[in-house]
């Protein structure tokens, strides 16, 4: 599992890169870079199936991101002044201390777990039994998604749908009044 | 020559070869998404990408001519209304989502019910759906006839 800590260390560093670069198309390509790293997690957790998804759906964010910001490609940073940097110092200081104790109590929640790769509940076994044999589907990630859990896609669907009436009315060209 | 859309003339050729393949593999992940790993939401979005690679090569004109965003409307609407026709469909069995179509045998394509059809209608909606998406933040921003990426030297 040694691989899974380095790919993780990666992650943090893009996602940090990505916040604190000045140039916003570099930005998302760190970004980009996590999202990549995401998705070969899945691999070596063996969940193909969330693996694709993951990748297409990076590759379809980025290009509406870079398309989106490609012509405002100015730098964010600006000169600030020394009682900016003061307070700034504070945050950091404010930050430091808040994740210290976030560490702190979420080891103390973490060790209640149950190992690594024994869930709680006995959910899965029921449906890795039974799936084959109630749905005929072999991809069992199918099965469980849109049989088992039908509710579950179909409230999936329905915020995909409210996002696309979203989207497309607040950026619609035609109808606009001024 | 006349006014040039979209990317150089070797990102056009390339695409013409590689759209049609990256449909194909879109296709291939939906309907067998019960058999291999995959599923409507993936397959969906790797659809959508094929239009978008369109889009993004030829230029917005030429690519809307193929689906333009009232048709992906249509196409996203059908497939949402195809999902809950297809769990409407359970209540003839008994309860909403219960799969009563027939199973067939493990490891074909035409098995497991109902989730062929949920995939499908999956895919309608996620590709126009995103595809739409796309349109809405990348297209309508520009005005008319102008792209990002002009060629000038050759």
């Amino acid at each position: 599992m040694i691989e899974l800590s380095i790919i993780l260390i990666l992650m943090i560093i893009g996602a940090v890169v990505a916040m604190e670069i000045d140039d916003l198309l570099s930005s998302i390509i760190a970004l980009g870079a996590v999202g990549i790293g995401l998705t070969l997690e899945f691999l070596l957790l063996r969940a193909p199936d969330l693996a694709i998804t993951q990748l297409v759906v990076e590759i379809l964010s980025l290009i509406i991101l870079i398309r989106a910001t490609i012509e405002v490609n100015k730098p964010l940073a600006q000169a600030v002044s020394l009682q900016k940097k003061i307070m700034h110092l504070a945050y950091f200081c404010f930050a430091i201390i808040f994740v210290a104790l976030f560490i702190r109590f979420s080891y103390l929640a973490i060790r209640q777990l149950p190992d690594f790769g024994n869930p709680i509940m006995k959910m899965g076994g029921q449906y890795a039994e039974q799936a084959l044999k109630k749905t005929g589907a072999t991809n069992i990630v199918s099965a469980i998604i849109l049989d088992f859990r039908g509710y579950d896609t179909l409230g999936e669907a329905t915020i995909l749908f409210t996002s696309v009436i979203g989207v497309i009315s607040v950026l619609r060209l035609s109808g606009r009044k001024r | 020559m006349k006014e040039e859309n979209g990317m150089s003339l070797i990102v056009k050729r390339i695409t013409r070869i590689t759209v049609s393949l990256i449909f194909l593999f879109g296709v291939y992940i939906v309907l067998h998404g019960h058999l291999t790993p995959g599923g409507g939401f993936a397959g969906g979005v790797i659809i959508a990408l094929s239009f978008i690679h369109l889009v993004l090569a030829f230029g917005k004109d030429e690519a809307m001519n193929k689906l333009n965003e009232s048709i992906a409307s249509i196409i996203e609407s059908i497939g949402g209304l195809m999902f809950w026709g297809v769990a409407l469909l359970g209540l003839l069995g008994g309860y909403f989502f219960l799969n009563i179509l027939p199973k067939g045998e493990p490891f074909r394509l035409f098995s497991s019910g109902a989730i062929i059809l949920y995939n499908i209608a999956i895919f309608l909606k996620v590709g126009a759906g995103l595809f739409s998406i796309f349109i809405a933040m990348a297209i309508f921003r520009m005005p008319a006839g102008d792209n990002t990426q002009e060629p000038k030297k050759r």
